[in-house]
């Protein structure tokens, strides 16, 4: 039978398997094949927060969602069009989500009595042999008795062969989806360059996953998905962790200033810490503390030493390095406070998204110590948000909070990446040496016309002075009991963080028209999916815009005037509402919330739905 | 060392201004301008002055000279000093230090912590720190009680210790901070007092020469709320009975008429009466600053005098000193062998990664 290619203008597929299954290694394979193909994409990794859940069971499913194609793509994708389930349990987590007619690729072998019971199927029942998949496309292949089989003369034990199968599935995904195994291939020969039998295992499995596809006569179409219309340049594919960690070490070059990086691992945050550690060679220092207080107490005093200070965690960690991050904020010092939020509170969910630490970054602190806040809005956002939280602690020595989330940390996106040429420097100031015969005392705590004061680090001649977490007198610095002194020194501290609004951008509106019925006010990781229903609105003619937030301390000094630019304020967030908070606080402007906490990202059909509900209230004529 | 990479825009390190010569500075030098506020009497004062002494003839530069502390009557100590300095908060100077050798290891870092600071609160990083060995000083003013707090027991208070807040009597089994830094693979121990200046700055200065991570326990007398509590050791009525100046190579001998020895039999230190007869110097414990199973052995005389019968006196000096890398210059290591190996680090290598492709 001859085979046919269909053209389709998106994909979603979803990988789905055990935690052991290698879903995560086969979607991120398939992914950066997909960014070689021009395709935009998004992805969103789902895993357990196990790392090796009882087998076969509902609590192990690990996912990777892929959504591709040949337009602009701004999320993974609410429901896939492609489900590829390794095991019964995987199928169960993931069914609910599969679109109208959308396709099963099912691995039998994973569907045994054992796998059944395991994923709590009721006795006797077999959803591949009943009419419970009715209305999907489904493909029932044998991935594990296929794998064996090509590996039976490879000299391994069954286990490992076993560890095969992923590359049977993502070499058929390949043949389905008209791509070369080149990229696949490189990556093996890369990593197994030492392993040359379990490279040729690999490579067999994986071009035995291919000619399945051709040669089987079920299978009688390919797709195709073509490049999406992105602007010329080079690109290469980026996950939010990696990019927030190749910004830090950027700005660290364009300050001149080492970086150093105190951390206690934490999920998601960890692999910030695992990535700067790899720099070394850029002279990045990482201290793996022995918890998150002396992590951040270590950041206070490589800051204080004239280094480049960044402390990264996530929300419990934020929690116990709130009495650090008040020392550095009254010390006046720079330090860069990544939290990769996760869902909480106290242990929460540590794999799952949220932006429920806005508050705690904002409030979280005894005594009035406010400080700047900055967030991406995308993986690829990460590199830049991360050198300008670098610039902004360091010319305005204040502590700067970045925030982050699981979402943003471990997606991935095509990046047009820039030159390091391009990047500007980052002007760093020391205090310089005195010789003593200066007509003013060298006068710690004195201010510029920002409210800056100087960085007079030790090892400066003529400059030994004393601070601390006490109050200190202005300008001098001295322990002051002072009930005036306090005052003024808390005001100016205040004000120190409020003129930051006069060096940061005005907020511009993402898209839409800049005044109308409805703003879409977001900030983090819901960009993509209001980008994308903003877009579907406005094509549908309602007036509707999106504008995001990046500055959410102290906020962008036009905002009041964007928001007061249309009749009414939306603001979705992963949380209860905490941005909401913050405006109403600030502007005493209504806004309507909506929230989703539920540990996943908000899909494009809830917000739609509730948006055009908003709107559609809008138009009735009263 | 490799401390400049990416190098530091600061044109004003001392080891790079010109000369680079320092003005020899007394004591008084030392001294900051700002007024000492312990209580009268306190305990702390005679630390100061010795460290402010020490420095001088040490030729310290005061410039390349830090003090980091946590909160207490102690960690106060800092704001007294004409050097660079940091009173952190309650625990955590250790950590603080760590950051900032890691920064600028060229400078002379020194913690200045109490017992409730340093091994209540901050404990965990106490331990950490020296099992890492990092180039510092740390000076504990062990004084059994909360001072700042207003006179709380401490963890090295003694059990049924009352205080306000044990009107009945504590009921915890104090810490030994020495053994403890011991079990933590400490690679510098000892312990001095504040009423003896001339053994403190003796113990200061060697503390100091120590490359490693120095802990210094110095039994200080806070008058106001646990008075007298270290007397029997310091004072001198029962001071000869009740401690043991140790000596590198030097037999363990004390006592008033230095009449008293001790000895091991078999594992077990005894006292022995050297005027008696039965055994003479030769048959002493020779102390021997680099072992470590006798120093551990040496931390744990640490019986009350006053409550115990058969008590073992209380060693005073270098109990354990030992040479092990530190950590600082292994990480500076580390980072000249990473740019070494792979080369030094390229901006846009890093950003383009492995895989990019071409929109046109
Ligand atoms: C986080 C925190 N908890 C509690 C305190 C209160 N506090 C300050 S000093 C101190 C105890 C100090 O004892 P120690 O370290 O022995 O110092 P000393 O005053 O005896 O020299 C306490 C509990 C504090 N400052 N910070
Ligand atoms: S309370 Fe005790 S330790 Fe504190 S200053 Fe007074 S005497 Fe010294
Ligand atoms: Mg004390």
């Amino acid at each position: 039978m001859s085979k046919t290619t269909q053209i389709k203008e998106e994909v979603t597929i979803k990988f789905a398997g055990d935690s052991g299954d290698g879903m995560q290694l086969t979607g991120t394979l398939f992914t950066n094949d997909t960014a070689l193909t021009g395709s935009d994409l998004a992805t969103f990794p789902d895993f357990p927060a196990e790392i090796r859940a009882p087998q076969g069971t509902l609590a192990g499913v690990s996912g990777f969602q892929l959504h591709f194609g040949s337009k602009k793509i701004f999320t993974p994708g609410d429901e896939f069009d492609v489900l590829v389930a390794m095991n019964a349990a995987a199928l169960k987590a993931n069914l609910g989500r599969i679109k109208k007619n959308g396709t099963i690729i099912a691995n039998t072998d994973g569907f045994d009595k054992k796998n059944l019971r395991l994923s709590k199927y009721p006795d006797g029942e077999h959803p591949l042999e009943n009419d419970s998949l009715d209305g999907y496309e489904v493909y029932q292949m044998p991935i594990t008795k296929m794998t064996r089989e090509c590996l039976k003369d490879s000299g391994l034990g069954t286990k490992e062969q076993d560890r095969g199968k992923n590359m049977f599935v993502l070499g058929f995904l390949y043949w389905r989806y008209n791509r070369s195994l080149d990229s696949t291939i490189q990556y093996l020969e890369g990593k197994f360059s030492k392993k040359p039998k379990i490279l040729e295992a690999n490579l067999k499995v994986l071009k035995a996953g291919y000619h399945y596809g051709e040669t089987t006569e079920t299978f009688t179409t390919k797709y195709k998905v073509k490049a999406a219309p992105m602007e010329k340049g080079t690109y290469r594919s980026i996950m939010g962790n990696q990019a927030l960690v190749m910004g830090l070490v950027t700005a660290s070059k364009k300050a001149g200033l080492p970086l150093f990086y105190g951390s206690y691992p934490i999920t998601p945050a960890s692999d910030v810490l695992h990535g700067l550690a790899a720099y070394k060679n850029f002279g990045v220092k990482t201290f793996q503390a022995e918890d998150e207080i002396a992590a951040v107490a270590a950041a206070v005093g490589a800051s204080y030493g004239g280094n480049l200070a960044i402390t990264g965690t996530s929300g419990p960690g934020l929690a116990l390095k709130g009495e650090a991050i008040g020392l550095a904020m009254i010390l006046e010092i720079p330090m860069v406070i990544v939290n990769v939020q996760r869902g909480g509170p106290s242990t929460g969910l540590p794999t799952k998204t949220e932006q429920s630490d806005l508050l705690q970054a904002m409030y979280g602190r005894n005594g009035e110590s406010p400080l700047p806040i900055i967030a991406p809005n995308s993986p690829a956002d990460c590199f830049e948000v991360a050198i300008e939280a670098c610039r902004l602690t360091l010319q305005h020595m204040t502590p700067v909070v970045l925030l982050s989330d699981g979402y943003i940390a471990n997606g991935a996106e095509p990046w047009k990446f820039p030159k390091a040429a391009d990047i500007p420097e980052i002007e760093v100031n020391f205090v310089p040496a005195r010789d003593g015969n200066e007509a003013e005392p060298f006068l710690p705590y004195k201010r510029d016309e920002r409210h800056v004061r100087g960085w007079a680090i030790p090892g400066t001649k003529g400059l030994a002075h004393r601070i601390g977490g006490l109050e200190k007198e202005a300008n001098t610095g001295n322990v002051s009991y002072d009930p005036a002194n306090h005052e003024y020194m808390t005001k100016i501290r205040q004000a120190k963080v409020d003129a930051i609004a006069d060096y940061i951008p005005a907020q511009e509106i993402s898209i839409g028209p800049d005044e109308g019925e409805v703003l879409v006010l977001g900030w983090g990781s819901t960009y993509g999916v209001i980008q994308a229903i903003t877009h579907e609105l406005l094509a549908e003619g309602h007036s509707v815009a999106h504008a995001h937030i990046r500055y959410l301390n102290p906020f962008p000094k036009n905002l009041e005037a964007v928001l007061i630019s249309y009749n009414k304020v939306i603001i979705p967030e992963i949380n209860n509402g905490q941005l909401c908070k913050l405006i109403r606080d600030k502007y005493m402007i209504e806004v309507i919330p909506y929230n989703k906490i539920q540990g996943v990202p908000i899909s494009n059909a809830e917000l739609k739905h509730f948006v055009k509900g908003i709107l559609e209230q809008a138009a009735v004529p009263v | 060392m490799d401390n400049s990479e990416p190098a530091t825009r600061n044109p004003y390190f001392m080891s790079q201004l010109p000369g680079g010569g320092t003005v020899k500075l007394k004591a008084k030098d030392f001294a900051s301008d700002q007024d000492v506020r312990w209580c009268p009497g306190c305990g702390d004062y005679s630390i100061l002055k010795q460290v402010q002494s020490v420095l001088a003839e040490l030729e310290a530069d005061k410039d390349n000279t830090v003090f980091i502390s946590g909160i207490g009557c102690s960690s106060r100590f800092p704001y007294y000093m004409n050097t660079y300095g940091m009173h952190s908060i309650h625990g955590r100077a250790p950590a603080v230090a760590t950051g900032l050798k890691l920064a600028n290891p060229e400078l002379d870092v020194w913690i200045i912590t109490g017992d409730g600071d340093g091994f209540s609160i901050g404990g965990n990083h106490m331990i950490h720190a020296l099992r890492r060995n990092l180039d510092v000083n740390i000076l504990l003013f062990n004084n059994q009680i909360y001072g700042l707090t207003k006179g709380q027991y401490s963890p090295t208070s003694e059990v049924n210790k009352k205080t306000k807040s044990t009107p009945f009597g504590s009921l915890d089994h104090p810490i030994n901070p020495l053994a403890l830094a011991m079990g933590a693979d400490a690679t510098y121990i000892a312990r001095s007092m504040d009423r003896d200046p001339k053994h403190l700055k003796q113990m200061l200065k060697r503390s100091h020469a120590h490359k490693g991570t120095a802990l210094l326990e110095i039994y200080q007398n806070c008058n106001i709320f646990n008075d007298g509590a270290f007397f029997t050791f310091t004072e001198k009525a029962s001071k000869p009975e009740t401690t043991l100046y140790l000596e590198h190579g030097q037999p363990l001998i004390f006592g008033p008429e230095k009449n008293k020895g001790i000895r091991l039999d078999g594992f077990k230190p005894t006292v022995v009466d050297l005027t008696e007869g039965t055994y003479t110097q030769d048959d002493l414990w020779i102390h021997d600053e680099h072992d470590q199973m006798k120093g551990q052995m040496l931390t744990r005389f640490f019986d009350d005098p006053r409550t115990t019968e058969d008590y073992l006196p209380r060693p005073f000096g270098v109990i354990y000193a030992e040479e092990r890398p530190c950590y600082d210059d292994l990480l500076f290591k580390q980072l000249k062998a990473a740019k070494e190996q792979v080369g030094e680090g390229d901006l846009d290598a890093m950003i383009a990664g492995g895989t990019t492709w071409e929109i046109n």
